[in-house]
C-alpha cells in the first residue's frame, strides 16, 4: 500500500483558496441540515446510546451472529460466502459472475467493495462495472476514486461535471443545469440497468434474527439493479450485523438524518431471500475487522454506520478534502480504520485533527472519535512513525517543560532572541508551524512577572 | 469452508466479554394528530399525500391527478383504485416494465415521523414495479399511520417479514453540488392516497 502525507496532499488542496472555501462551505451546509434533523428528535441522545449500546452488544457476540444470520439468510433461500480478506472477496464476486456468464455488472454504493478494489480485479477479467449512483458514476467516468462515503462527488462543480458528460455522455457543451445532467445521466444508467447481468450493493444492516439484508438509498439505483438482473450480489463487512428486527427502528432514525438530514432516505429495502427465479448472494467479509475487534480501543469504530457525519463537520476535513487522506474512508473515521490496515502507510493520518472533538459529538453510534484518534497519535510514536522533525521537536518540548527553571529561561530566551533574529531565519523551512502562521507579537513581560506585579510574591 | 470456520473462530476469539443488549422499549416520539404529521413529513420529502374519505374519493382523487391522466400504460395493484392496463401477473420479464407511466402499489403502513410507506414485497408480482415506473401512487388506510419507526417494525414483525421496503418520497439525488434533483433513479413522482 502506497504512503500519503496528509500536510503534503492538504497543501495542494488549500492551493486554490476559493476551491477549499467553497468545499467548506458545502459540507457544512449538509452538516447545518443534520443539525436541524437531530434536533427535532426528541429522543435524539437517548436513540445513540441504544444505537451503541446495541452495536457494542452485538461486537460482543458476533460470531454467534454471524452464525445465526447464515442460518436464516440461507434457510430463505440465500446463499452466504465468507471472504477472509479482499483477495477472496473479489475471487467469490467473479466466481458467481463468470459461472453465469456475466459480463455486464451494475452496482450501487459499497464502501467495501472499494476499499477491496473490486472494480479493477473484474475490469481486468473482462466484465463491465458500472457505479450507478449519480455521484459515483461521476467519480467512475473520471476514473477517480469517491472524495467522501456519501457524497462521492462533493469535490466538483457542476461545470466539470458538465465537461465531463459532455465528452463521455454526450450531453450539450457548456450545459451545467443539475436538473439537466441528472436527467442525462438516468438515461444513460436506465440503459445500464435494463442491460445488466447482475446487480451489486452494499448492506447497510445484516439482520440475524430474520437472515435479511437492508440497503438504503436515495436514488433507486440499489432497487433498479436489483429488481431487473436475476442475480443480485450483497457485500458486507461481518460489523453490519445487528441482532433483531427491531433495531433497525434505531438506526434508522439516526442513519439519514445524520447523513443528509433526511427523516429517511428514500427506499429502504429489506432484502429476505432472492425473487422468484433469481438468486441472492451475500458475501461476508472479514479483511481486517476481526484483527480490530481484538484492540480494546479501536474496536469501537466497527460500530459506524457511515453516514459520513464526522466528515461533515470536521475542520480538517472540509478544508482539506476527502484525497487529502489516499485512504478510502477519509476523514475523523478514517483516520482511525486506516492505521489500523498500515500504520506506516497512514501515520500522518491521526494528526489530521484539531481533537476538537466535533465529530464525537456528531457521530449517531457514539464513537469516541476524537479520543481514538489521541490514542493512535500515542500509537504512531511508540512505533516510531513520527516524523524526525515532529521527534525532535516533542523532545525538547518535553524536557522544556519537564522543569521549571528551564522553562523560565527558555521563555527569557525567546522573548529577547526572536524579535532580534532576521524573519528568513525565524520562518526558515524547521519551522512548519510558521509556514502558515504568524508568530504572536512577544510579549513585554510574562504572566509569571505580570502575576508578581500585581500581587506581590506568591 | 475453511474461510469460514476461520472467520467464525477469529471473530469469537477476539470478541471482548459480552455485553448486554440495552432496552430500548422506551424510544419514540407520539404526534398529536399522526395523520397530520404525516402529511406534513411527506412534503418535507418532495412528496405529495391526499387524503380521501372513502374508496370512491380514492378513485376520483387519483383519476384526477395529471400525472395519471397523462398515462399511458398504468398498472394498478389496488383494484379499487385507478384502471391498469398492463397486467402484471401475465407478465414473464420485469424488463418488459420499462415504459410504464404511473403505478399504484398497496402501502401497509405509512410513518409520520418520515413520510415513509412500507410496501409488502409479496404484493408485487415483479418487484421491479415500485421503481421503474415514471410516477408512483402509494395507497394505504389513514388508520394505518404510526407514529415513528419502532412502531412501523412492531407492526411488522406480527409476521414474516419477507422482501419489502420503506418508501420515503420519490427518488432524488444530490450529487451534482448539493442541488436536489428529484427523479434520479426511480419514480420521479410520489403520491401518498390515505384512505379513510
Amino acid at each position: 500500500m502506497s504512503g500519503i502525507s496528509h500536510p503534503e496532499a492538504a497543501a495542494r488542496f488549500v492551493a486554490d483558496d476559493a476551491r477549499a472555501h467553497w468545499h467548506d462551505q458545502a459540507l457544512w451546509w449538509v452538516r447545518k441540515k443534520r443539525d436541524v434533523a437531530s434536533s427535532a428528535v426528541p429522543d435524539w441522545e437517548a436513540l445513540r446510546d441504544a444505537a451503541a449500546g446495541i452495536k457494542a452488544h452485538t461486537l460482543s457476540r458476533i460470531g454467534d451472529y454471524l452464525e445465526e444470520f447464515e442460518r436464516n439468510a440461507t434457510a430463505r433461500g440465500a446463499k452466504v460466502w465468507f471472504a477472509r480478506d479482499a483477495a477472496e472477496h473479489n475471487a467469490v464476486v467473479h466466481g458467481i459472475l463468470s459461472e453465469r456468464g456475466v459480463t455486464k455488472l451494475v452496482k450501487s454504493k459499497s464502501m467495501l467493495t472499494e476499499e477491496c478494489h473490486l472494480n479493477p480485479y473484474l475490469e481486468a477479467r473482462g466484465i463491465e462495472v458500472t457505479d450507478t449512483d449519480l455521484g459515483e458514476r461521476i467519480v467512475q467516468l473520471r476514473h477517480e476514486p469517491p472524495s467522501h462515503i456519501v457524497l462521492p462527488a462533493i469535490h466538483l462543480k457542476k461545470e466539470e461535471i458538465g465537461e465531463l458528460f459532455h465528452q463521455q455522455l454526450g450531453t450539450e457543451k457548456g450545459a451545467s443545469d443539475p436538473k439537466y445532467l441528472t436527467e442525462a445521466a438516468r438515461q444513460h444508467l436506465r440503459r445500464r440497468f435494463l442491460e445488466a447481468g447482475a446487480g451489486l450493493t452494499g448492506v447497510n444492516f445484516a439482520v440475524a434474527e430474520t437472515g435479511g439484508v437492508v440497503v438504503c438509498t436515495n436514488e433507486g439505483n440499489a432497487d433498479m439493479g436489483t429488481t431487473l438482473p436475476p442475480v443480485h450480489i450483497a457485500c458486507m463487512g461481518v460489523e453490519k450485523l445487528i441482532p433483531r428486527l427491531q433495531d433497525l427502528a434505531v438506526f434508522l432514525r439516526l442513519l439519514a438524518r445524520s447523513a443528509t438530514g433526511q427523516p429517511v432516505t428514500t427506499y429502504t429495502t429489506h432484502f429476505h431471500g432472492p425473487r422468484r427465479e433469481g438468486e441472492l448472494h451475500i458475501v461476508v467479509v472479514d479483511n481486517g475487522r476481526s484483527a480490530q475487534l481484538k484492540d480494546k480501543v479501536f474496536r469501537r469504530s466497527l460500530a459506524c454506520i457511515r453516514c459520513g457525519a464526522c466528515m461533515n463537520t470536521c475542520p480538517v476535513f472540509r478544508r482539506s478534502g476527502g484525497y487529502s487522506y489516499g485512504f478510502i474512508v477519509p476523514g475523523p473515521i478514517g483516520s482511525i480504520l486506516a492505521p489500523g490496515r498500515d500504520a506506516s502507510a497512514y501515520s500522518t493520518l491521526p494528526f489530521a485533527s484539531s481533537l476538537c472533538g466535533s465529530c464525537s459529538d456528531v457521530c449517531p453510534v457514539r464513537i469516541d472519535l476524537h479520543h481514538e484518534l489521541l490514542a493512535w497519535r500515542q500509537e504512531i510514536v511508540k512505533r516510531g512513525l513520527l516524523p524526525r522533525s515532529k521527534r525532535v521537536a516533542m523532545k525538547l518540548a518535553g524536557w522544556v517543560l519537564r522543569f521549571a527553571w528551564l522553562y523560565r529561561l527558555a521563555g527569557w530566551l525567546a522573548r529577547r532572541v526572536i524579535p532580534a533574529l532576521p524573519r528568513g531565519l525565524v520562518y526558515a523551512r524547521w519551522n512548519t508551524w510558521g509556514q502558515q502562521r504568524e508568530l504572536p507579537p512577544m510579549p513585554r513581560e510574562t504572566f509569571r512577572e505580570l502575576y508578581r506585579r500585581l500581587r506581590g510574591r506568591p | 469452508m475453511a474461510a469460514r470456520e476461520e472467520m467464525l473462530a477469529a471473530l469469537r476469539h477476539n470478541a471482548p466479554r459480552e455485553v448486554p443488549l440495552p432496552d430500548s422499549s422506551r424510544l419514540g416520539v407520539q404526534f398529536p394528530d399522526p395523520v397530520r404529521q404525516y402529511v406534513e413529513s411527506l412534503r418535507s420529502v418532495g412528496g405529495a399525500c391526499l387524503l380521501a374519505a372513502d374508496r370512491a374519493a380514492a378513485q376520483r382523487a387519483v383519476a384526477d391527478l395529471p400525472v395519471y391522466r397523462g398515462a399511458r400504460r398504468i398498472v394498478s395493484l389496488v383494484p379499487w383504485v385507478g384502471q391498469g392496463n398492463v397486467d402484471l401477473a401475465a407478465l414473464a420479464d420485469p424488463h418488459d416494465l420499462e415504459g410504464v407511466d404511473v403505478a399504484v402499489l398497496p402501502g401497509e403502513l405509512a410513518v409520520a415521523e418520515n413520510g415513509a410507506v412500507w410496501v409488502d414485497g409479496r404484493s408485487l408480482p415483479h418487484r421491479a414495479v415500485f421503481v421503474i415506473a415514471e410516477h408512483l401512487v402509494l395507497v394505504a388506510e389513514a388508520r394505518q399511520v404510526v407514529n415513528d419507526m419502532h412502531e412501523a417494525y412492531a407492526r411488522l414483525a406480527a409476521r414474516e417479514v419477507g422482501y419489502g421496503l420503506f418508501i420515503s418520497g420519490p427518488s432524488k439525488t444530490a450529487d451534482i453540488e448539493q442541488a436536489l434533483v428529484i427523479g434520479a433513479q426511480g419514480a420521479r413522482s410520489c403520491t401518498v392516497l390515505l384512505v379513510g
